[in-house]
């Protein structure tokens, strides 16, 4: 039998003091995505049928480059957000929730400098 | 991590049906939730044919008619029949709603009748609310000011401004909202659940009362206010038509503004 009254079990460790900031940044990436996608697969469709060469050239564009790297940055960006959500939902063990936390951001984060670097890379020519 | 694997006591299983009042020619089937968690018997539903020539109409008159009549040990929570205390919310039909305004005949087919859901149940269809008024105590529901009342008179409010707390007054806290959203479900003992989110949202904007900085510092949490993912279940089944879900994005909407 648990002596804790049910008033200090609902107040629990206090409010955080966060979690508007990731509200808000959640939004507004969403908010950014629709022109971003929108451009991308718009670009997408459009060097579909272009060779290798004529693809390279493309990106050499500093705005083609750019367009496509805060693409990349702001999906991960948002899909970090979106899942950080998703994992707090249901992950209610706290070691494996802080691990599958890390472990999300980490893997994110490494596909997309990988996904960014790969757009540089097509921009600098080499 | 989420529970696939249900405690054994979560299985209903087929209850007693009684026999079809004699001589009845409208009989609605009333399929009840019965648990005596002292019993150590799992929960079952129990099935009572009531002769709706011979019942009041609504929900809370066949299960006053099935303890008076039939069933005394069915247990249950009632006070005013009129849809002001709140206290026989109840899963009625699939969804949560108050049985003494919720008529019979709304309800096609047999009437399925089931505790709030995902509360501890005390027995039958009483759930216990220990955490849920908790919670609301943990909001602080009342006036907090700093400014001495008035010597020879009330707190003045403007028409303009009590005009905010409406649609937020009429909340009775029959929990129907915060046990019909999932988040609530799953995280209920950090998320702070829409009726108690509405009522904090009440405090907020009352004009009179001073401490709005502090309610919203304690509100500012990722699990007590923003586990709300706008599912809209509270709003859909509020028994007084209320929008809990509003009321929580008003609270996230002067999050944000006091950012920037």
């Amino acid at each position: 039998m648990s002596l804790v009254t049910p008033l200090k079990k609902a107040r629990g460790l206090g409010s955080a003091k966060a979690g508007t900031h990731h509200f808000w940044v959640q939004r507004v990436t969403a908010i950014a995505l629709v022109p971003l996608t929108l451009w991308v697969a718009f670009t997408v469709a459009a060097l579909s049928d272009q060779d290798y060469a004529t693809t390279l050239t493309y990106f050499s564009s500093p705005f083609s480059a750019a367009m496509f790297s805060l693409f990349i940055f702001t999906a991960f960006y948002h899909a970090a957000l979106g899942l950080q959500v998703v994992i707090e939902d249901y992950v209610h063990h706290e070691g494996v929730k802080i691990g599958a936390l890390i472990g999300m951001k980490l893997f994110l984060a490494l596909t997309g400098a990988t996904s960014i670097i790969a757009v540089l890379l097509a921009a600098f020519g080499s | 991590m989420a529970e696939f694997k249900l405690p054994a006591n979560s299985i209903i299983k087929d209850g007693k049906t009684w026999p079809t009042p004699t001589g009845a020619s409208r009989v609605k089937n009333f399929k009840i939730y019965r648990y005596d968690p002292d019993s150590g018997q799992n929960p079952r539903w129990d099935t009572f044919p009531i002769d709706l020539d011979d019942c009041a109409p609504m929900v809370l008159d066949a299960l006053l008619k099935i303890k008076n009549e039939i069933d005394p040990t069915l247990t249950f929570r009632r006070s005013c029949r009129e849809g002001i205390c709140g206290s026989c919310a109840m899963n009625i039909g699939g969804s949560n709603t108050l049985a003494c305004i919720k008529a019979i005949e709304d309800i096609p087919g047999d009437i399925t009748i089931s505790p709030l859901p995902h509360m501890e149940v005390v027995k039958d269809l009483v759930p216990d609310l220990t955490h849920f008024y908790a919670q609301y105590a943990s909001i602080k529901p009342w006036m907090q000011t700093s400014t001495p009342a008035p010597q020879d008179r009330e707190r003045l409010q403007s028409p303009e401004d009590r005009k905010k707390l409406d649609g937020l007054y009429e909340c009775i806290l029959c929990a129907s909202c915060s046990t019909s959203c999932p988040s609530y479900w799953w995280n209920g003992d950090r998320y702070l659940g829409p009726a108690v989110l509405l009522q904090a949202y009440r405090w907020v904007i009352d004009s009179r009362d001073e401490a709005t900085g502090e309610r919203l510092d304690n509100l500012e949490d990722p699990f007590k206010l923003y586990r709300c993912h706008t599912i809209m279940n509270c709003t859909n089944t509020c028994p007084k038509g209320l929008n809990p879900a509003q009321a929580i994005g008003q609270l996230k909407k002067m999050m944000v503004e006091r950012l920037y």
